[in-house]
Formats: structure tokens, sequence, C-alpha cells
């Protein structure tokens, strides 16, 4: 499903405090997967996350998004494909301060210019798969940490994508709210999601979840093993 | 040079416009020398973010230069009766040989600014920005208009000296001084009426050929520019005289007023909308074959065509009003 | 189409709230731009009111006043010059005028007497403005004592009260009889104050201004057209004046605006980084920030033209007044009638609006290329 050949990034290219971030990694993701990428912090993993996900350009190589070559696009249509196909979970989980859960899981829809009542309708659904209805008009930063997690998933899946991605998303979580994740993660795989977390935490990795691990050491590939 | 508020505001906001636009014109060239698309380059990126900055200034410019349109015809008005003779914004206009110059490079760059937008819509429906090199060169052939008309229009304020004889408007148009405006005035009314249905007419047949067979882009797009001409004149041959139910009252700014409902504005909006949609439509025929475009182009240019005829309709329909209901014959 | 639409109204609503939830640093920005609209659109409306005043107050006045001049002073003009000037080409009337003013040193007040063309009092009475009728407690019927020119006391009949709101300027007005009139002033007969004339053809004033100044040097024909032109002038430059004053605090509020637009808080950068992460694009960012800058602009607008308007014809133009008060010698009672047009609003929307949005645009085009993947970093 996804394809990148020869992927290398390189920040501040041409100045003296240039830095090479990845170089040469090359990898192929099937439909229905979970993917892991591991590794120390630096090695690479988000700035791989980011470019698979369309969120950035690589300097060098390319990406095949189902066979099309999304390298090359411009910003506007990258960020259509991204909205489109993939969901994003980040480490602190970035919700917006001051807005609503119901808000802030409503946000990624908001360009798509779909009639405000359906959207609505559809974003309540989403909490609602989380147990999170009752929370829809508290503003996030009274939610606890577990609640503030799921919110966060769900605005990854108001789209409704075929790709989850998640960036070291156990980091800042206890063993009980990490473990809680994973079988939310376990869920959403068996619904036919295609999943990519980058984490060096073994809760992550070491997980039955994972089909494939994608091991990156100093921005290149150190290691890929599949599992049955 | 009169220190009048509107004049200095006039003055201000071209200034900062002309000076936008040539700063964004600046970027296109840089886009124009180095973009390559294939490249991951920060350089390639940095340009790519540019582009974006280059059409926020170019929407804002036309809005502010089709408020800045009116203001100015508006301003004239306003200030007339420090020239003595004048009347309206005619006489204001005809202080020095700056005011008309000033008044149609104010047209043609709302159109053009207008046409730059049509065109960068375009691109942007493009996944390989097919038409960046194009979009950009004609930024830089535009720009120095926008230029050009900040300066006419410095010009113009700075040799405003109060009571100089300046003719009004019944002046300009009277049978005694021939020039083209008279032409255009004592041209008979019913038969410029007529040449005004009939052009409207021919438009609305090219525009529903384009529809419905996706041909005749050119002729749609040039038929608009004629029609735009042929308006103008229309309006100030028949539909001023009928508004204002004087028969030799062909004054086109002074519709604008509030003693006539200020009817000369949704008048001159919707003609303006018609002309640049209509003129953007022919714009963007010779891009119909680029392979990124083959499929959002001809379903933008039908849009500009409903808009276009839509606009024309509320033009013509607003011409005939007065006509209908003035108490002067001019049969 | 539609979708356009909602899209606009989603990132629309998504704007409004975050204004909102930002009251201190959108509250800061909208005070200081209201106060840049509010002092324009005091001074515009002002300048504005003041012309219109002047307009309505010349509307009647004659065509051509002509005044005697002696060495550059006034003098009562000998009333046989109306009959030659009366015969020039284009003047269909000349008509000597007898009008001066009265300063009663008790109650402090300036009075105006006229003594109409038509319908003059009777000799010994005398018809009052209201506000004359106040101040001195008189009725019909009472006497009213005066200090003549050489200083006998002259008594008059008040025959009758001019009526109410007929406007401030028959306030303060005496009509009075011409034989009264002399005795009071000692313009001796045979002078006047100055000659009125009417002249029909408007293209003519100067023609016929030329050609009295030509058979009598000693006279300074005033037109009509021409005071409007210098009060307008006037008014306009001081306008002018007031509008370069506050283009200078609008240059720095121009400044402020660009710092606060440049320096997003790490809260907002933020903010932009999550919304480009989760899918917006550059162009929906730019559209936030355009409505973002629509509605700042729009509220101050909104209300510093009301303040404006509530201060120059409800508050006595209190800020301005000792500055622009010039014109108080010409009407002491100067009351301005609300007169706003379309070019005033769109001068002060091009003075302060398009100054604001320019200063603006590069800096929200550099919050809304904010890199999406920012917020993984």
């Amino acid at each position: 499903m996804i394809s990148a050949r020869n992927i290398g990034k390189v920040f501040n290219q041409g100045r003296p405090n240039a830095f090479t971030a990845l170089k040469e990694v090359s990898f192929d993701l099937q439909r229905r997967e979970t993917t892991i990428l591991k590794g120390p912090s630096g090695s690479g993993k988000t700035t791989l996350l980011g470019i698979v996900g369309c969120m950035a350009r690589p300097t060098t190589g390319r990406i095949f998004l189902e066979e099309r070559e999304i390298t090359s696009l411009p910003e506007r249509f990258l960020t259509d494909i991204r909205r489109r196909s993939f969901g994003f979970i980040f480490q602190q989980f970035n919700l917006i301060r001051g807005m609503t859960a119901l808000e802030n899981v409503m946000i990624p829809a908001y360009p798509l210019g779909e009639r405000h009542a359906e959207l609505k309708r559809r974003a309540l659904a989403t909490l609602d798969l989380f147990d999170l209805a009752a929370k829809a008009e508290a503003k996030v930063e009274w939610l606890s940490g577990g609640e503030a997690q799921r919110v966060a998933i769900a605005r990854a899946l108001i789209n409704d994508p075929s790709v989850i991605i998640a960036d070291e998303p156990t980091a800042h979580l206890d063993l009980r709210l990490s473990e809680e994740f994973m079988a939310i993660m376990r869920r959403l795989k068996a619904d036919g999601k295609t999943l990519i977390l980058a984490s060096h935490d073994p809760i992550v990795y070491d997980s039955d979840l994972a089909d494939r691990v994608v091991e990156l050491r100093d921005g290149a590939v150190a290691g890929s093993a599949e599992r049955a | 040079m009169i220190l009048h508020p509107a004049l200095l505001a006039l003055e201000i906001s071209a200034l900062l416009c002309a000076t936008m636009v040539v700063y964004a014109a600046c970027f296109g060239m840089g886009i124009v020398r180095y973009w390559n698309l294939a490249s991951g380059s920060e350089t390639q990126l940095v340009l790519e973010r540019q582009t974006y900055l280059v059409s926020t200034v170019l929407s804002y410019f036309l809005a502010f230069q089709l408020v800045s349109l009116f203001l100015f015809i508006r301003t004239a008005d306003s200030i007339c009766h420090l020239f003595v003779g004048a009347m309206c914004a005619v006489g204001t206009l005809t202080v020095n040989a700056f005011g008309y110059p000033t008044l149609a490079l104010k047209l043609v760059n709302f159109l053009l600014a207008g046409l730059w937008l049509i065109l960068n819509h375009a691109d942007s429906r493009g996944y390989d920005y097919p038409l960046i090199r194009v979009k950009y060169l004609l930024l830089a052939l535009v720009a120095p208009f926008f230029a050009l008309e900040a300066g006419l229009q410095t010009l113009f304020f700075l040799n405003l000296d109060p009571d100089i004889i300046t003719s009004c408007c019944g002046a300009l148009f009277s049978p005694a001084s021939r020039n083209l405006a008279t032409e255009v005035v004592n041209a008979p009314p019913l038969p410029m009426l007529g040449i005004l249905y009939g052009s409207g007419v021919l438009l609305l047949l090219a525009g529903g050929a384009f529809l419905r067979r996706g041909i005749g882009g050119y002729l749609f797009g040039g038929a608009n520019l004629v029609h735009l001409a042929v308006a103008l004149a229309a309006v100030v041959s028949v539909v001023s005289p009928y508004l204002y139910e004087l028969p030799s009252h062909h004054c086109p700014f002074c519709i604008l007023d509030p003693e006539y409902y200020f009817f000369g504005y949704p008048l001159y909006l919707s003609l303006l909308i018609a002309a640049v949609t209509g003129m953007g439509v022919g714009l963007l025929q010779p891009f119909r074959k680029v392979a990124s475009l083959a499929e959002t182009l001809p379903a933008l240019q039908r849009r500009l065509v409903r808009i276009s005829l839509g606009a024309q309709a509320v033009f013509l329909i607003l011409c005939t009003l007065p006509v209908l209901f003035s108490a002067l014959s001019l049969r | 189409m539609a979708r356009g639409l909602d899209r606009q109204r989603h990132i629309l609503d998504f704007t409004l709230a975050a204004l909102l939830r930002r009251k201190g640093k959108t509250g800061a920005l909208v005070a200081v731009y209201t106060l840049v609209v509010f002092l324009l659109a005091s001074a515009l409306f002002f300048g504005h009111a003041l012309r219109r005043e002047a307009e309505l107050v010349l509307k009647d006045a004659p065509e051509i006043t002509v005044q005697r001049s002696l060495t550059g002073r006034y003098a009562p003009i000998p009333k046989e010059y109306a009959g030659a000037i009366g015969e020039i080409r284009g003047v269909s009337s000349a008509r000597p005028r007898l009008w001066g003013y009265y300063y009663d040193a008790n109650s402090r007040a300036n009075y105006t007497l006229v003594v109409p063309a038509e319908n003059q009092p009777d000799p010994g009475t005398i018809v009052i403005g209201s506000g004359i009728a106040t101040l001195r407690d008189a009725n019909p019927g009472d006497q009213i004592g005066f200090t003549g020119y050489d200083g006998a006391a002259q008594s008059y009949r008040v025959a009758r009260v001019l009526p109410e709101g007929a406007g401030l300027v028959s306030a303060d007005l005496i009509l009075i009889s011409e034989r009264d009139y002399r005795a009071l002033s000692g313009i001796p007969d045979g002078e006047a104050t100055d000659l009125v004339l009417t002249v029909h053809n408007a293209k003519e004033f100067a023609t016929v201004a030329e050609k009295i100044r030509q058979r009598f040097p000693d006279t300074r024909p005033i037109v009509r057209d021409e005071i409007l032109r210098t009060y307008d002038a006037l008014f306009n430059w001081r306008g002018g004046v007031v509008a370069v004053l506050s283009g200078m605090a609008g240059l720095a509020f121009v400044i402020f605006a660009w710092d606060k637009a440049t320096g997003l808080s790490a809260e907002e950068r933020k903010e932009i980084g999550v919304l480009k992460a989760v899918g917006w694009e550059t162009s929906d960012i730019l559209a936030m920030k355009f409505w973002e800058g629509i509605a700042v602009s729009f509220t101050a607008f909104l209300l510093g033209v009301t303040l404006g308007y509530l201060h120059v014809f409800w508050g006595g133009s209190f800020l301005f007044a000792p500055v622009l008060k010039g014109w108080s010698t010409l009407y002491p009672n100067f009351r301005l009638i609300p007169a706003v047009d379309f070019g005033e609003l769109g001068a002060i929307l091009f003075l302060v609006v398009v100054p604001y949005s320019v200063s603006t645009i590069v800096p929200s085009w550099r919050a809304a290329t904010i890199d999406p993947d920012a917020v993984l970093r």
C-alpha cells in the first residue's frame, strides 16, 4: 500500500548546520498491517512518520501511495490525501485548549466543508465509540489523561482514514493508560485500519499487535523483521 | 494639492497596494527562475510557500481595487465644487490631464487583477502547478500597470489646483465639442439600446454554446470584452438620460449619487463581475489541453460562464428598469 | 459551491471562537484599532458637517454681495451704487441692505439687527428672536431699551416674538425699521451696509464681479460660491491636518498590529501547527487569518464610527472643539446637523483598514506556512 524508496531528508541543506535526518530508507507497508518503527530518540522515526504521513516532503527519494507517486505533489493535494488517508495521534495529544472535546474532534473535517449538522452527528458517534458522549461539551483541559487520549484518537478517526499514525503514543502515559491505548489500537486493527506506530517503548514494540518492526538507527534502517 | 481626507486615503492605500504587488511580483520572478517541482530541496519548499503569499496579496489587491474605483469617483464628485465650473466628478477629472487616465487604469487594473486570480485559481487545481511560469510572467507584465496607476493618481492629486475653470459634464458632452465621448453620447438612443440587447443576446448564445458543447471559449471571452465597451457606451447614451429623466444629461457618474438611489453601484458591479468572469473563460481556453487540467478546467470554465451570464442578466435587467419606468421618452 | 461556503463557515466559526479564547489580546487590538477609527471618523464627520452647515446657511444667501472697502477696511456703501450696478448686464436686481450687530453689555450677548426688505416693523417697534425674548424676559407689548451709537438711549416696543424652532439663526435676530436702524447705528441716509445682487446665470458670476470692480474700484464683490469654496478649502484643510495627525496615530497602530500579528504567542503557534498537522492546509489558515482580520476590522470600524458619530453630533465634538473652533466667529451658535456620506466611510476604510490589512498579510502568511510536521518535532 505504501512504498518508500530511498528516502533521504536533509535539514538546512547547503548551510553549515546541515543535518541529515534520514538516508536511503526503503520499505513497504501492506494494507491492514501494523508496522512499528523502533529506535532510540534522534534515530529519524518522527521525520520518517512525517514523510510517510504526507506532512513533509523528502529531500530525495520517492513515496508511493496505492501506486501513486506523491512525492512531488503540491501541498494542497498532499494535504487532501493526508486528511483522507491518514489519522494522526501525537505524543502529547495536542488537543486545542479552550475548546470542547466535540469541537476538537470536528476540527480535522472543517476544511472539507461538510454540513455542520452532519459533521456534528458523526463526531458525536465517534466520541460515543470511546464512551465519551457524556464529555462532548466539556473543555479538553478538564478531561482526565485517559479521556484526553481517547479524544485524540477520536479526532484521528473523524475523517475515516485507512491509516492511523501514532508518534510515541505511550511516552507520557502510565502503564494502565498505555495498556488501554494498546487495547484501542487492537480494536482499530480489527476494524481493518492500517497502523504505523513509532515508539521506543517495549509495551508497543513487543506487542503481539505488530506485523512488522522496522528498526531505525541514525537515520537508516538497521533491521526489519516480520512477525507471523 | 488639496489636503482632502479622502484623497489622502486613496493615495496612501494606492501606494501601499502598489508596493505590495510589486513586492509580490518580485517573488514571482524568483519563482519563475528557480522553480523545480521535482526537487524536494528547501529552496523549492520556500518557493512553494511564496506562491501562497503572492496570491493572497493579489486577492486583497483586487478587493481594494474595487472599493478604490468607486471611492475615486465618489471623491472626485464630492470635491468638484472646489473647481469653478465643475458640477460633478467629470469636472474634477478634467482639472488636469491625469484624471481620466487614472480612472481608466483603475478599471483596467481591476480586470487584470481579476483575470490573474482566475488563472491562479485554475493553476491551483492542477497537481503539478501547470501554469506556474505563465502566471508569474503575466504578473510581471501586469505589475507595472499597478505601479503606473499609483503614479498617475499621485500626479493627478498633486496637480489638483482649486479654481481652475473646468468643464462640467454638460459642457463635456455637449454637441459643440466633437470627440469620442460626444460621439458616444449622441449615438441615437434607441439603436444604441438595440445594440446593447443584441450584444447581450449574442453573449447568451455564445455562453449557451459553450455550456452545451464546450466550444467557443475564445469567442465568449472576446465577446465579453466588446460587450463591456458597448455596455459602458449604452449606459452613457441611453440608460443615464432615462434615469435622470433629462434627455441631455449623460453623466456616467451621477448615477452613483444618493439622489438616484445609488443605482450605479449594482449596475457597474454586475457589469464588472460579468466582464471579469466572461473574459476569464477566454483566458483559460488555451490551457485546456494541459494534462493535469484536462479534468478540472472545463468545469471551472462552465462555472465562470454561468456566473458571467447571471451577472450579465442582472446588468441588462437593471439597464431596462429606467427605460421602462422613466417619465422620459427618447423615441 | 455549497461545500466552499460550508468550509468558510466552519473556518469563520473556529476563528471567532479562537478570538474569544484570547480575550486579552483581541481586546487590546480592537481597543487601539477602535481608537484610531474613532479619531479619524470624528475629524471627518466634523469637517463634513461644518461644510453642510455652511452650505445650508449660504443656500439662501444672495448670489453676489457688494461691500465697500476703504483702505482695505469695510465701509458703508452709497445707495446710488445700487442703481448703476443694477444696470450691468446679467444683474437682474441690486438692493441695498441694512443690517449689523448689537452687543448687549448687560446680557453679554450679540444680537443681529436686520432691516427686512419687506414688511418692515412700524417705527418704534421691533420683532425679536426667541433667544432674545428669553434673555431679556420680553413679551409682546414690553419696551426694550438699547444704547445708540451716540450714547443716547433708545426704546422700542416688542411687536412680536419670532416663533421658536425657526432655527438657531433667528434666535438672536432683531427686525427693525429703517428709520430706527439709522438712529441706532448712525449710518446716514443715502448709505447702506452692503448691496445684494441677483444674478440668474451662474456662469456670469465671475464676469459680473469683474465689471463691478472695474466700474467701482472701491467695492469688493463677494460671490456666494467663493465663500463656499473658501469654507470648503478651510474645512477640508483642517480635516486634512487632523487626518495627517490621525495618520501618524494610524502608523503607530500599524506597527502595533504588525507586532501583534508577527509575535504569535507560543500557544497560537502551536495551535496553528496542530491545525496543519490534523489536515488544515495553508490556504485554510490564510482564510482563518482573513476572517480574523475581517472580524477585528469590522468590529473596530463599527465601534469607532459609531463613537465618532456620537462624539461629533451629540457630544459637541468636545475633543476637537478647542482646536477646530476657528469658525466660531461666523456662527456663534453652531449646532451640527448629522451628515455622513459614503465618501467619508470609504476614506476611513482606506486610511485604517487597508494599512491594517497590508501590514498583516506577511505575518499571516508566515503563520500559515508553519510546517505541518512542526508539532511532531
